[in-house]
């Protein structure tokens, strides 16, 4: 890098800025974390509580917990089970494009990573989407890389559109944008928007994104609540741990979740757990490990903390983690994930942005979850006339915010 | 005729509202006033010509939870 | 713990004392001794038509520097509630009101629609509006957004003595809503006004308790140590309960030992 890097705390011009102390609630709190403070005690006690308290999650994410997971996992369990009954809702990612203008050094997608691009065009889109609905799956999650030119919101309604038209769920994985926005495509069609903080430490933060949009941080942070101002039912988070402190970035992407909620009741929540994985022709800079049970430990911590949140495990993690993660913490799976481009109706056109490592079909995570008796769920909502999406159809045009109606 | 909580009484001659209340016994500072359904401030007392037809309803605090 | 290090705040105004008494239904002679007796610092009043010759105002009983809460009782809708709030203010004792509108004269339950409506007229006219509610969280979050300065949930029909019938409820409104949560109406003895300020209510609201008891500021004296128990207990944190039987099913972490993770 020659240029001169920019502050990750300052809006670019065009950015909206909402009216909120969310972020300073959070990072104070994060700031305040003090992990080696809890003792055994401290864990028993939690463990013998009906409520978990924001103290009581930082508690069940510090070193002092690790000796106690076979507990936190039978009450943690007992949680899942209580909200959940033994129900896992199964989804898919499906990748629209790859065009990234940020540059994240840990991630496969980044601008300076010389993979292979594309995006798919509307009759590809809705190929992967016809063959990704043909395994049964009702629930798709829509991602994009971070290029707000080479996927415009446009674009992604478009495609919120056609996914209407083959699923029940839409979700979205795809840059952060204004309220205005978000309307939009809630409009077209999306119920859920999930945002990765990556990192709540501002300091590594402003290391990792060296440039495009998502250097500005408080931008990322305020997506989900500029979402549900847009409409949408429900809003994801995750910290993806082992950029930073991983126990005060789950701390920090735990109390953001929770803060929001007490704010936006209706607001339904749901945490990604993600580990840092390796990436395409990239040398990882120096990440810190997450053990698989410290990603255990910080799932369930989700879990107890917030019991009502759903809890989705990624492909990234083993088979063998994943099985089991759902019978305790977990109650969403992704399966039948190809991560390139293109890869479900016929042979990927565009690199992927990690490498997975649980690659099975829909129909083996199905047989997987009925042999574990749990309940495999392709979708549990009921969509009424009136209210099915202001009766949106593929075909129906809506005009993006900032764009003319198109003949 | 004056109707002072729900009590009529003959309209004789024209007083003010704080003679009125002097007459009937009420401690000024005791007391709350509405005057047709309209809260009279304090200072307003005097200045108060009551009217024929008037409802003078006096309140004031006693126990309660 | 001496309550003077943990005091609260209520529309601006600083209190330690979380016991707010009522005046009805004893005689004026006994209010004093009450007070005192109960170290209250809030004390709730009524409005109704004076009796001519202005004898024995409750007034003259209360001790000085009380602070005065006049309800709203006898309401059956917002608007008449914001009448008594309104004229109860012309009385120049203060800007506390609480909202009390019933209208079901059976239960004498709260109606908590007409509350909010009141609460949001009287909030805007600078009252600080104290609504006694029935325990529900969708309407306790309209009282906050109406601009409430607390939420005081019932715990059981007012005058009851019925204890905390509304536990669960309660509970619910004292981690969700942040206002001081005052649960008022119901609490039969003082056992129960400590239970509740160890579930981490702010303060609690007892009349009929203490105006029905054998003796009147002995009873007071009771509810003051309860409250104050309560109060230590929740800034305390409770001890442990052990499950009554241990967990003997089988370790669900145990696969984190059968295989190290691929890929690293």
């Amino acid at each position: 890098m020659t240029a001169i890097l920019s502050d990750p705390g300052t809006y670019l011009p065009d950015m909206e800025i909402i009216e909120s102390e969310l972020l300073e609630q959070v990072l104070a709190a994060a700031a305040a974390f003090q992990p080696e403070r809890y003792s055994g005690e401290d864990i028993r006690r939690v463990l013998n509580q009906r409520e978990c308290s924001p103290e009581d999650f930082a508690a069940l994410l510090s070193p002092a917990a690790a000796p106690f997971l076979e507990e936190i996992a039978q009450k943690a369990q007992q949680e899942t089970s209580r909200h959940f009954g033994n129900s896992v809702y199964l989804f898919t990612p499906l990748y629209l494009s790859n065009y990234c203008e940020n540059y994240c050094v840990y991630c496969g997608f980044n601008s300076r990573n010389r993979i292979q691009r594309s995006r798919l065009n509307r009759e590809e889109m809705e190929a992967e989407m016809r063959a990704i609905a043909a395994t049964g799956l009702e629930e798709v999650l829509l991602l994009t890389g971070e290029s707000p030119h080479m996927a415009d919101v446009e674009y992604i309604g478009e495609a919120c559109r056609l996914a209407r038209k083959y699923f029940r769920v839409i979700g979205l994985e795809v840059y952060p944008m204004d309220s205005e926005a978000y309307a939009y495509l809630h409009q077209c069609g999306a119920d859920f928007v999930t945002v990765f903080q990556e990192t709540y430490d501002l300091e590594q933060y402003g290391k990792l994104h060296l440039e495009g949009r998502k250097r500005v941080f408080p931008y990322r942070f305020y997506a989900q609540e500029r979402a549900l101002r847009g409409g949408v039912r429900g809003v994801g988070f995750a910290a993806l741990l082992g950029l930073a402190d991983f126990r005060r970035d789950a701390l920090a992407a735990g109390l953001h979740a929770y803060f929001l909620q007490r704010k936006y009741p209706r607001a339904e929540i749901s945490f990604s757990c993600p580990r840092v994985r390796p990436i395409v022709n990239h040398d990882q800079p120096q990440l810190l490990t997450v053990t698989e049970a410290q990603l255990l430990q910080v799932v369930m911590a989700y879990r107890l903390f917030m019991p009502f949140a759903g809890i989705t495990i990624s492909s990234r993690e083993s088979r063998r983690f994943r099985d089991h993660v759902v019978g305790i913490a977990a109650t969403k799976i992704s399966a039948g994930v190809e991560v390139g481009i293109g890869g479900h109706a016929g042979k990927a056109k565009g690199d992927e942005q990690f490498e997975i490592d649980d690659g099975r079909s829909v129909g083996e995570i199905y047989e997987m979850l009925a042999s574990r008796n749990m309940q495999p769920v392709m979708s549990e909502y009921i969509y009424l006339g009136s209210e099915q999406k202001k009766g949106v159809a593929a075909n129906e045009s809506f005009n993006p915010p900032g764009t003319t109606p198109k003949k | 005729m004056l109707t002072v909580n729900g009590t009529e009484l003959n309209f004789s001659e024209q007083q003010t509202l704080s003679q009125l209340l002097e007459a009937q016994g009420y401690e000024e500072n005791r007391i709350v006033v509405e005057l047709n359904a309209a809260i009279i401030p304090k200072a307003e007392y005097r200045r108060t010509i009551l009217q024929d037809g008037d409802a003078v309803e006096v309140l004031n605090f006693v126990g309660g939870g | 713990m001496n309550n003077q290090q943990d005091p609260w705040t209520l529309g601006g105004h600083a209190f330690t004392s979380r016991f707010i008494l009522g005046s009805g239904k004893y005689s004026l002679d006994l209010i004093k001794a009450a007070v005192e007796q109960a170290g209250a610092q809030m004390i709730t009043l009524a409005l109704r038509r004076a009796s001519q010759g202005g004898k024995d105002n409750i007034l003259d009983y209360v001790p000085p520097g009380v602070t005065l809460l006049p309800n709203t009782s006898g309401a059956r809708t917002a608007a008449e509630a914001v009448r008594i709030a309104r004229l109860a203010r012309e009385l120049g004792c203060g800007d506390f009101i609480k909202i009390e509108v019933i209208r079901d004269a059976k239960y004498l339950l709260p109606d908590n629609y007409e509350t909010v409506k009141a609460t949001e007229i009287l909030a805007r006219e600078g009252f600080v509006v104290m609504p006694y509610m029935y325990p529900d969280l969708n309407a306790a979050r309209d009282l906050v957004s109406a601009g409430a300065a607390c939420v005081m949930p019932l715990a059981a029909p007012i005058g009851s003595n019925r204890g905390i019938c509304a536990r669960d409820f309660i509970e619910i409104l004292i981690r969700e809503i942040d206002l001081p949560i005052i649960v008022d109406a119901g609490i039969g003895k003082p056992s129960q006004a400590c239970e509740v300020m160890e579930m981490g209510a702010a303060a609690v609201m007892v009349n009929t308790a203490i105006a029905t008891a054998g003796d009147v500021p002995v009873m007071a004296a009771a509810f003051k140590l309860a409250i104050e128990a309560g109060r230590s207990a929740y800034l305390s944190g409770l001890g442990r309960v052990l499950a009554n039987s241990a967990s003997a099913s089988s370790p669900l972490t145990g696969f984190l030992r059968e295989g190290e993770e691929s890929g690293e």
